[in-house]
């Protein structure tokens, strides 16, 4: 991300009017003008999207894929088409290879069960990072005591990067499983996805990226990664919550048996034995979010319109700044300092605990992630029960990371 | 809209608070425990383990606590040890509910004396239950619960 940290200074300003798009940044918070630095939990949306999602249900609600009456056409065209836009945006080869699921989390579970569990024996090993997040850790222990295989984890440096020349050792050890995060939610490294991919490709190992956190601040492209599942989510990047995708190679998506059983999935039902229906509805159980997936394709539609390079590289200019600025501040420790970097930076001030520093900065208006972030084994490579972590996405300014700091500098006068 | 005071700030970072924070009394282990327990605030990670010696009298003899928490928490914790000891169980108990009971916003008769600097949760309700944990803790601890007491 360093080469587009050159681009013009007036992009700074260029941004500046999206900010008015997002109704929930002009609120006033504990009598302040909400700074909203949490975007890494879940982002603010933009009035398309809420009006996106309000419009479904004014005017073409009805359930998808069932009837024959004009709303549950239009219901129909808006599901699909949200699935295009997203195909469409990721680079997916192919619309059928997108599949809608409740989030990252639903997403990671889904190839678990369907495409590991199948595959593996007792013995055999999963390879994870030492920065996922829980829901890219939890569900492959679920898979280990189902299957008997186990996890291996590559292990990070001081900086919050991987150790690559381990892991080169690791996957070509006999991997049947390689689980990574595309950036890491609690330190912002960017994993060298090209790297592990190839190596992983090069042993016969698939490889699942989790990119909950790089999808909203920068340009992904499925193909040209290479991988074999992508999972995101779309609160994350100005959708709304209960809806989120997994890309998958359809070649893979073929062999893998349903995930859940219910009704859209099948193409007929008879109690001596079922025929799934086609790609992507064989793994869409049940009525879907359907109005979730037109707010996901709004928003899409809105970070297309502002270009995902104008975001990654205004981004990467806070970013710069924002280090910058917190590495003033004596008494800082800034946790995660990796080469390449988006997005979030997590700290500690002196010895004050970073849920005091919460609260002390949301009583200025000022919303920060206190805690483990999710990742505990992050936070224990650290020896730090958790730390105060300002993440970053479009709409956020300089002003908001002058106010991260004043605030800051108020709770080093509290905690005298 | 009122503009929040850093006043209020102030009210829940008091001085005897700070001053507990950052020198938690009876702080470590404790020979001859006879009660035990453990509180988790998963919320935020705090995390104590608080050991209690009750006599053949029936008399809180010694406490004392480990653990990582907030300011709050640890404020609370270390207070809650310089409270209890000395007290019948069934005394530290009612006591305890009634701070519990005046940290949530509701009435009490009963003197909180030192205890009252914790007050200043009440203007964040997010915090009421790092002031609260370690005697939801203690409450376990004496009941001799087999799950660790949680906020959650
Ligand atoms: C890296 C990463 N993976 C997975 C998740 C889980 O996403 P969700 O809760 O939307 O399923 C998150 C969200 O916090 C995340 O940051």
């Amino acid at each position: 991300m360093n080469q587009v940290l050159s681009k013009p200074p007036s992009m700074q300003a260029d941004l500046a009017a999206c900010r008015r798009d997002f109704p929930a940044l002009s609120l006033q918070i504990n009598g302040s003008p909400l700074v909203f630095l949490d975007s890494a939990a879940s982002s603010q949306q933009p009035n398309s999207v809420i009006d996106a999602v309000a419009n479904y249900h004014r005017n073409s609600h009805a359930n998808v894929h069932r009837g024959v009456h004009t709303l549950s056409h239009r219901a129909t065209e808006a599901y699909e088409g949200a699935r295009d836009v997203i195909a469409a945006f990721i680079g997916a080869g192919n619309r059928s290879e997108v599949i809608f699921t409740s989030g990252t989390t639903e997403s990671i579970n889904l190839v678990a069960q369907s495409f590991c569990r199948p595959m593996l024996a007792r013995g055999d090993t999963i390879l994870l990072t030492h920065l996922e997040h829980h829901s890219n850790i939890v569900p492959w222990q679920l898979l280990c005591d189902q299957t008997g295989a186990k996890l291996l984890v590559t292990p990070i440096d001081e900086t919050g990067s991987l150790d690559l020349a381990i892991f080169d050792k690791q996957i070509a050890g006999g991997v049947s499983m390689l689980a990574m995060a595309h950036v890491s939610n609690a330190l912002g490294t960017v994993l060298p996805l090209e790297h592990m991919i190839s190596r992983a490709h090069e042993h016969g190992v698939p490889v699942l990226v989790d990119g909950a956190q790089a999808v909203p601040h920068m340009d992904v492209d499925v193909k040209s990664l290479d991988c074999d599942f992508y999972a995101f989510s779309g609160h994350k990047m100005f959708g709304p919550t209960g809806i989120g995708i997994l890309y998958a190679r359809s070649e893979h998506l073929e062999r893998m048996p349903p995930y859940k059983g219910g009704g859209d999935m099948i193409l007929e039902v008879r109690f001596d034995g079922t025929t799934y229906n086609e790609l992507p509805y064989k793994f869409e159980a049940g009525t879907p979010n359907i109005s979730g997936a037109v707010g996901l394709g709004a928003a899409i539609n809105y970070m297309k319109s502002i270009g995902m390079d104008r975001i990654a590289a205004h981004e990467a200019d806070l970013l710069t700044y924002m280090t910058q600025r917190l590495s003033e501040i004596p008494g800082i420790r800034l946790i995660g300092t990796a080469k390449t970097k988006a997005s979030v930076q997590s700290f500690l001030l002196d010895d004050i605990h970073p849920h005091d520093l919460g609260t002390i900065l949301d009583h200025q208006g000022v919303a920060i992630r206190t805690g483990h972030h999710c990742a505990m084994p992050v936070m224990e490579f650290f020896g730090v029960p958790g730390t105060a972590r300002a993440s970053l996405a479009l709409y956020n300014n300089r002003d908001d990371i002058d106010r991260l700091v004043s605030s800051l500098t108020k709770a080093k006068e509290i905690f005298g | 809209m009122y503009k929040m005071s850093t006043d209020e700030l102030r009210e829940l970072y008091r001085e005897l608070i700070l001053d507990h924070a950052r020198s938690p009394r009876h702080f470590g282990k404790l020979p001859e425990v006879t009660h035990s327990a453990d509180g988790l605030n998963p919320l935020c990670g705090d995390k104590l383990k608080l050991y209690l010696r009750i006599g053949d009298d029936d008399r809180i003899q010694d406490a004392a606590f480990e653990g990582s928490g907030c300011a709050i928490s640890v404020a609370s914790a270390s207070l809650l040890t310089d409270t209890i000891i000395g007290m019948r169980p069934t005394e530290a108990q009612s006591f305890a509910g009634a701070l519990i009971h005046r940290l949530t916003g509701k009435q009490t008769n009963v003197e909180l004396g030192k205890l009252r600097a914790l007050e200043g949760v009440r203007e964040f309700p997010s915090r009421i239950k790092c002031a609260t944990l370690a005697w939801h803790a203690m409450n376990s601890a004496i009941r001799q619960d087999k799950v660790p007491a949680s906020t959650e």
